[in-house]
């Protein structure tokens, strides 16, 4: 870790070329993917048209539907912007709002369009062996208006690829609050599009757009193992790799900004709505059952860690209802779709009590998870994904399945299943991202430029003057 | 004359100076200072992660009097100042070598 300072000097210069050259290499590549997919198509004869075969039965697009999954697509990008970005940014030092609000913000402009030209197909496209999507969709050829039969079989098929876009977007947000106030920009910029085409999009593919795990019957309402531990897992890994921030556990790093963090609080759980209930993909019971589900849980996460942390250290504090109240979001995710409002409230209790400890022994780890994506989303993922083995009731959602506690043992394995190949695919995947982004630019910025803050180090602003 | 420098908790300001003016003190000066003594400075917990404040916030008030002030000065500062818990703050005194009032060049203890 300390070799990786020492780099920071040697690459400085240059270094924003390359990664500017980077992106838009592999903007221009996904460019010429989709040219190249088109042309295919072209020399195709007219009926190979794999994509959005229209069934007998026409599919119909409902209003009511579509209105709900565009109003939740907007919600779920406030969950980003400015939702985690003023989250995170309360949180860190004064020097370094900016360069925190910033991660967010770009990583959801860039994973945006890379999502458009190559993501969507990849994840949602036609399968090719479980493993992957083709690259059909490039482009978003055929992804037009029309309803898709399984994404959302009542709204325009444009209308689940946006919403899909937008969790897209947030997932390496989330963890950039591993690598607060110490990583290089233009190496943020490079991870985040190398993380979401390698990881992201291959997960979603696995558990959502007809891979292996979803073929094997996982539950995953609403991303608790596509988002939620895919960055509380890889932010685990960023933590390690790139080392504490300078000072840590001498110098005095608490939080500058509380109410702004508060702010973000409450835009995500807002956001969340659309996130959760959103995935119902459509106006109707299971979205309000989601709904339920994820407000039950919120409180229950905020009142659990506020009154763990009031037993545990003679205080109850903001930080620590806010805390609770994302833990519980993010932990409920995964099973709102398919439990009722008790089931959500019990894991909303087990979220604040296992993500508190898990935050509290961080300090006893030795790592330096700056903003607590590990303790929160990835704990909270895992028992997430593992609670919707136990609670997830077929009387709540049909397409669902029963849990252990509704009489369904094998549902508890196949959600184990899941979180280890989801935790060790981005393990394994974030590593070697790391390595190669480190050869190319550097990860973190210089000891001066740390000490000086992002703001001014990256971006020549300050945010306070 | 002496030089009262009474390092108080910065709530108890208010009443610490309404004191001192009841029982006849002229003027004072007030700084917004940190420091720490016995006390060690207090703690901050952000999700389990406590950080010492050393530094603690207080007032120092300085007052400049007569001998024969200066014992119910001493008095009053203690008794307004005083909350009983740790961190009330600490009272010095010094001999005052001189005073000048500027405006009239008024010297010693007329010029208090």
């Amino acid at each position: 870790m300390i070799d990786l300072q020492r780099d920071c000097k040697r690459k400085r210069q240059g270094t924003l070329s390359v990664v500017g050259l980077t992106i838009v290499a592999v903007i221009v590549g996904a460019l010429a993917l989709f040219a190249g997919a088109v042309a295919a198509q072209d020399t195709a004869a007219p009926s190979a048209q794999v994509v959005a075969p229209v069934a007998a039965p026409v599919l119909k697009i409902d209003t009511g539907d579509t209105a709900w999954v565009l109003m939740s697509t907007a919600l779920v990008l406030a969950m980003t912007m400015p939702g985690l970005a003023l989250f995170y940014g309360g949180l860190v030092r004064s020097k370094n709002i900016l360069g925190t609000i910033m991660q967010s913000i770009v990583v959801l402009c860039l994973v945006s369009l890379i999502w458009i030209l190559v993501g969507y197909s990849l994840a949602f496209g036609p399968d090719k062996g479980g493993l992957i999507g083709g690259l059909e969709w490039v482009g978003l050829s055929g992804v037009g208006s029309e309803p898709h039969p399984i994404y959302g079989p009542t709204i325009p098929h444009q209308v689940f690829m946006l919403f899909q876009l937008m969790f897209a977007a947030i997932t390496p947000a989330l963890i950039t609050g591993a690598v607060a106030e110490r990583m290089r920009f233009s190496a943020l910029l490079l991870f985040a599009a190398l993380w979401s085409l390698l990881i992201y999009v291959p997960v979603a593919h696995w558990i959502w757009g007809g891979g292996w795990l979803g073929k094997m019957g996982a539950l995953d309402f609403a991303g608790g193992a596509v988002v939620h531990i895919s960055s509380g897992v890889s932010a685990l890994v960023c933590a390690i790799v790139l080392g504490k921030r300078r000072g840590h556990g001498s110098d005095y790093m608490a939080p500058h900004n509380l109410p702004f963090t508060l702010l973000g609080t409450g835009l995500l759980w807002f956001g969340w709505f659309g996130f959760n209930a959103g995935s119902a993909l459509g106006a109707n019971g299971l979205a309000a059952s989601a709904f339920l589900a994820t407000h039950a849980a919120a409180a229950a996460g905020a009142l659990v860690w506020m009154g763990v942390e009031w037993a545990h250290r003679g205080k109850p504090t903001v930080l620590g209802v806010a805390s609770g109240a994302v833990a519980g979001l993010a932990t409920v995710t995964p099973a709102s779709g398919f439990i009722g409002p008790f089931s959500a409230i019990v894991i909303g209790v087990f979220a604040g009590f296992l993500c508190y400890f898990a935050v509290v022994w961080k300090g006893r780890m030795g790592y330096d998870d700056s903003l607590d994506v590990v303790g929160i989303h990835g704990v909270g993922g895992v028992f997430g994904i593992l609670a919707t083995g136990l609670f997830a009731s077929k009387a709540i959602n049909a397409a669902g399945a029963d849990g252990l506690f509704f009489g369904n043992a094998g549902q508890f394995g196949i959600q184990t299943i899941m979180v280890c190949a989801v935790a060790l695919f981005s393990v394994v995947g974030t590593w070697i991202i790391l390595k190669v982004v480190h050869a190319a630019v550097g990860l973190r910025v210089s000891p001066e430029d740390e000490s000086t803050g992002l703001d001014l180090s990256q971006h020549n602003e300050r945010a306070y003057s | 004359m002496k030089m009262i420098e009474a390092i108080v908790k910065p709530f108890k300001l208010d009443e610490v100076k309404d004191a001192l003016l009841e029982m006849g003190v002229q003027g004072m000066t007030v700084t917004e200072v940190k420091g720490f003594g016995r006390q060690k400075g207090h703690k901050e917990t952000y999700r389990g992660q406590e950080y010492t404040i050393e530094f603690v916030p207080k007032v120092k008030i300085e007052v400049a009097v007569t001998d024969a002030q200066a014992p119910r000065v001493i008095e009053t500062i203690t008794r307004a100042a005083k909350t009983g818990s740790i961190g009330d703050g600490k009272i010095f005194v010094r001999d005052l070598a001189a005073a000048v009032r500027i405006r009239t060049g008024e010297t010693g203890e007329t010029a208090l």
